[in-house]
């Protein structure tokens, strides 16, 4: 079978046949990333990176509008003491919630995501999931972070993965589509990597681990082999596909880890928020501290850093 | 009239063939007695070369049989031997033994092969290792014939000499060239024919007779022999082995042993004719793979 | 959509100190516990090849000063070394893996100033590697009754050590551990460019209080090492170097009754199936040639693809190389440092141009290299046959030379058509394959689904032209014992 995507015709792969992965080498190659050494002005220019780079997430049952619009006024002023900080890439809520946000980020540059398809388990009938992304999209989304069929998946009904995907892509119209494998149910590297087969040659516009809600998260191993999946993807297709480690990433050091990862395996081009994304709620407060410390030389305390 | 005696041919044994030597050469020993033992093959570098070509091409084979069913082809050389025994017992007495010390070479020589072949499948379970890497990885190390081995027998021992060099290096899983005692080249020859009649895959062990002065040197420096077994204690041949041995680096092993010895056995003479293999894997999950913040 | 642009982002130097080592301007030679001048006078200089700069320079010891540190040996074997129980042997060996571990980092730095290894490297591999070697024989020295069943475990006497300059410490710690584990006393040579983590060795063999003459260290060139290797009161070999000189070694002692262990050279084949995990394989493929500027006997220098991916492959191996940095090797990034020596880089580059002239198709990284020093960037030939020169000859370097195939018998054929035996890589995600590729290539160790990991606990050596005897495990302690 062969389909059009984004202008470009390509034929999708039998996904039973996606490439195995040794989980001992990955380990092996992730410790290399962690043994770089990032200093001085690539540690500065690093950080900022990040900061540009976050989705900043709110999901939980008791969020109200209070919260996310606290939240939101904390994506475009992250440490106003400090000028030239640049905003978050997005902010990151349930549907219910987009229209707040809309509202609260209005003008700003940083965008807005919801999560859809029954978020966070998935688990309901196609119908609802796509109402529930229309409904996103419609209240104002420009990114639709759906999770796949995981129960599906693990019973090796590819097809219907695959499928779902496509359906829910069409339903995003123009907002991006982000496709959360939740890693950390999928448990083996291998399923991780056919499962990044699967989002991408579905249309997804990124590829993301983890709702947030299961350990492990975006481990390194994990966030490695989608890395290898994407520069594969693009090798085969010439389509460029995004980036979105999410959950447990919640220092500075982890993430500059994320960032040799990207440069390393798929290069300058993904280093910037159009392609890479973190999904985390406490990470930006952490980087502000390195930030912080690295320009005066003095140890932070988190009580100078707001916490919304 | 008396009946007149069939006399032996005596040849050599290469590839599980029994020729003449092919350059035709012959030598007469003779006993303590001054009696001719027989028109012996007086082999020459190219039946050397050619059992080294026969010995390679049974190497695959040999050493990648089950090492259970190498145990069972030793135990049928030994019950060969016994049905054999009156002959050898004849042969010794005739090359200058007494009847005592003639049947317990034998006896011994049949025994020293039940021992080798209770040790095929055993040495590697008492040799090898798993060994605990502090990496995520399974690693264990185990023995593996050398290949092809080159074999000087000393001139004075016989069956018990040629038994107990030769039969560590089989149950290993190699292959071997056996140059047999020029003095003493009787029981070689028969037991050639033991083995023959004994399920050895041909190529496995090759006798040649005659001077070893002349087959040493093309054998110890043929490059396509791995190691050498010197039964000896010439320090002028181990000295030339060990001279030759630089040009491929083969394994050269000197025993200065007295065969007679009912303990002249043992396990180290099979791992000498070993090489240790050492293979690694990775293991998942252990040292676990969750992210190391 | 936003038009897609690339971002620059480079690392900053991140260099490791080199303040906190302490090294002499001069060394001598360390024979009886004392430390004495070369009796011929002579000094030669080992230099960073980094740089070029010159770090110290070095006693040259001649015959006389090999005898006498024979001579030590001997009279420490016989009135105190062989006097010590086995369980004292032990912690004075543990004694001196604990104060290498407490000096790593020190270590870690000379090697790396001393052989134009990458920091990363010698910090977090050699040096190590190195301590846990020690430790790990130090424990057998009180049970070698349990390794050699049925036997009577006796030393053999005065061992006689030559180490190479590819892991001047590792192999060194690879020699004496299991030598002195086993009731043996030591002289050892460590290679004339590298000898500076052997000395400092020996400051720590001093500070733990070993008996003098126990271990001796002298320095010099290839004949100081030939007067080792023909002193008479020598019991035992072991070299670790090329195969040239093993085999010259094997003839030197051939009318002698001295054991030798000799680790040669290899061409070791690194095999990918197209089963294969393909990007941990291309990762062991890097590792493979690339660890330690390819300056590794075992090195998979001969890279054999199965066909049906080998474009793939080679794409993606390309695509790696071009992230990997090459440069000065004390920066903690640095993935490929220096070469060892002037010599090491003109032989090298003999063969990269050997290769070129025998039509094969070259592939090189963009990348600039320091000016000073000695530097060859990783190097790639396709378009080979067995019967190319830079497929046969070991190049000890950073050149890795990659072969097609069509099936597995036809991949362990290529892969047996070697004189040498040393090590092989197997990639499959098939476990029986593995199984069938292990037992039927011709070496030592054999990595499957992995590729150069070493521990002290495994054994390692070759097959054939790669040298006899194994280091490292239970089986490294043969090397060092007489069987009663």
């Amino acid at each position: 079978m062969s389909i059009l995507k984004k202008n470009k015709t390509f034929s999708i792969p039998d996904f039973t046949q996606s490439p195995c992965i040794d989980k001992v080498g990955v380990e092996e190659r992730v410790a290399r990333f962690q043994t770089r050494s990032i200093k001085s002005t690539t540690k500065m220019q690093g950080l900022k990176m990040i900061l540009n780079m976050i989705d900043l997430t709110t999901l939980e049952g008791k969020d109200t509008p209070g919260k996310v619009k606290q939240m939101c006024f904390k994506a475009q002023h992250l440490h106003d003491v400090h000028p030239g900080l640049p905003n978050v890439a997005a902010v990151c809520v349930y549907p219910s919630m987009v229209e707040t946000a809309v509202k609260a980020v209005e003008g700003s540059g940083v965008n807005v995501a919801s999560v859809s398809t029954a978020f966070p388990s998935g688990q309901a009938p196609l119908d609802i999931k796509i109402r529930d992304t229309k409904f996103a999209v419609s209240q104002g989304a420009d990114e639709i972070d759906m999770v796949i069929s995981r129960g599906k998946f693990l019973s090796g009904e590819y097809n219907y993965v695959f499928d779902e995907i496509a359906t829910i892509k069409e339903a995003c119209g123009k907002a991006r589509l982000k496709v959360i494998l939740e890693t950390g149910e999928l448990v083996t590297l291998d399923n991780v990597r056919r499962a990044s087969d699967i989002a991408m040659y579905a249309g997804a516009d990124f590829i993301k681990t983890s709702t947030g809600k299961i350990q492990p998260a975006a481990t390194l191993q994990v966030t490695y082999t989608m890395l290898e999946a994407i520069r594969d993807f693009k090798l085969a297709t010439g389509i460029q596909i995004g980036m979105k480690p999410a959950g447990g990433i919640s220092n500075s050091k982890l993430a500059l880890h994320n960032l040799v990862m990207v440069k390393e395996v798929l290069g300058g081009e993904w280093l910037t928020n159009e392609w890479f994304r973190f999904g985390a709620s406490s990470l930006a407060n952490d980087v502000l501290m390195q930030i912080m410390k690295a320009e005066t030389g003095i140890y932070q305390s988190a009580d100078y850093f707001s916490k919304d | 009239m008396e009946r007149l005696n069939v006399l032996k041919t005596y040849k050599i044994y290469i590839g599980g063939k029994f020729p003449r030597t092919e350059s035709g050469r012959f030598y007469t020993p003779l006993n303590k007695k001054g009696e001719q033992l027989g028109h012996i093959c007086l082999s020459s570098r190219k039946d050397v070369r050619n059992s080294v070509v026969a010995a390679r091409k049974a190497f695959g084979g040999w050493s990648e049989r089950a090492a259970f069913n190498r145990g069972q082809i030793l135990y049928r050389i030994a019950e060969m031997l016994e049905g054999r025994k009156s002959q050898f017992i004849e042969e010794l007495i005739f090359q200058g033994s007494t009847k005592a010390q003639a049947e317990k070479e034998v006896n011994l020589s049949i025994d020293r092969m039940v021992y080798y072949a209770g040790w095929c499948d055993k040495y590697t379970q008492v040799l090898g290792s798993i060994n605990p890497v502090a990496s995520s990885h399974f690693n264990f190390s185990m023995h593996v014939p050398q290949g092809v081995i080159g074999v000087i027998a000393e001139n004075s021992t016989s069956l018990i000499g040629l038994v107990s060099l030769v039969a560590p290096i089989i149950a290993g899983g190699n292959t071997c060239i056996v140059v047999a005692s020029k003095e003493l080249p009787l029981c070689a020859i028969t037991f050639a024919e033991v083995l023959n009649s004994s399920d050895v895959p041909g190529g496995v062990v090759n006798i040649l007779t005659g001077e070893s002065k002349e087959m040493i040197k093309p054998l110890t420096e043929h490059m396509d022999v791995n190691g050498m077994i010197y039964g000896g204690s010439n320090k002028k041949i181990v000295q030339q082995l060990r001279e030759s041995a630089a040009l491929n680096l083969k394994r050269i092993q000197t025993y200065d042993e007295d065969w007679m010895k009912e303990d002249a056995q043992n396990l180290y003479m099979i791992s000498d004719c070993q090489e240790v293999k050492t293979t690694w894997h990775p293991i998942e999950n252990i040292g676990g793979a969750t992210s190391s913040y | 959509m936003k038009k897609n642009k690339k971002i620059t982002w480079d690392y900053s130097p991140a260099p490791e100190s080199a303040a906190h080592i302490n090294l002499k301007k001069k060394y001598v030679l360390y024979i009886d516990g004392k430390w004495v001048k070369p009796s011929s006078g002579k000094y030669f200089k080992t230099i960073n090849p980094a740089n070029n700069e010159t770090l110290a320079e070095i006693a040259y010891a001649n015959e006389k000063d090999v005898d006498k540190a024979i001579k030590a040996a001997r009279k420490a074997y016989d009135t105190v070394w062989s006097k010590t129980t086995p369980s004292e042997r032990a912690k004075y060996i543990y004694r001196i893996a604990r104060l290498m571990q407490e000096r790593a980092r020190e270590f870690a730095v000379i090697e790396t100033l001393d052989a134009g290894k990458v920091i990363r490297e010698s910090r977090d591999i050699d040096i190590p590697l190195a301590c846990n070697h020690f430790f790990y024989y130090a424990g057998w020295a009180d049970k070698l009754e349990y390794a050699f069943p049925n036997r009577k475990v006796e030393p053999v006497g005065v061992a006689g050590q030559i180490t190479p300059w590819n892991f001047p410490l590792l192999m060194a710690a690879w020699k004496i551990a299991p030598a002195l584990a086993t009731g043996n006393t030591v002289v050892l040579k460590p290679a004339e460019t590298t000898p500076l983590t052997a000395l400092k060795l020996a400051e720590i063999i001093h500070d733990a209080g070993l008996p003098p003459g126990v271990v001796n260290i002298v320095t010099g060139y290839g004949d100081t090492g030939a007067a080792i290797v023909e002193h008479d009161d020598v019991d035992k070999i072991a070299f670790t170097g090329s195969t040239r000189v093993g085999k010259i070694i094997q003839k030197t002692i051939a009318g002698t009754d001295k054991k030798a262990t000799l680790e040669l050279g290899g061409k070791s084949a690194n095999i990918i199936l197209e089963d294969a995990p393909l990007d941990q394989a291309v990762e062991g493929i890097v590792n493979g040639i690339f660890f330690n500027q390819g300056h590794v006997c075992c090195a998979g220098s001969r890279l054999f693809i199965q066909e049906s991916v080998a474009e793939k492959v080679i794409d993606k191996l390309k695509h790696r190389l071009n992230s990997l940095i090459i440069g000065d090797p004390m920066d903690k990034n640095t993935d490929i440092g220096a070469v060892n020596s002037k010599m090491q880089l003109d032989s090298i580059n003999k063969y990269i141009k050997i290769g070129l002239e025998e039509g094969a198709t070259m592939y090189q990284p963009e990348c600039t290299l320091p000016k000073n020093g000695y530097y060859c960037p990783p190097t790639l030939f396709t378009d080979v046959a067995q019967s190319s020169t830079i497929v046969q000859e070991e190049i000890f370097g950073p050149v890795l030379t990659i072969q097609t195939f069509r099936t597995v018998d036809e991949a362990i054929q290529k892969a047996n058509n070697t004189p040498y035996g040393l090590a092989a890589g197997i990639w499959t995600d098939k476990g029986s394959r593995i199984f069938n590729l292990a037992t039927k290539l011709n070496a030592g160790v054999i990595w499957a689904n992995t590729y150069n990991k070493f521990d002290p606990t495994s054994p390692f050596g070759g097959f054939k032209e790669s040298g006899f005897g194994r280091e490292g495990g239970l089986h490294g302690l043969s090397a060092y014992v007489k069987l009663k």
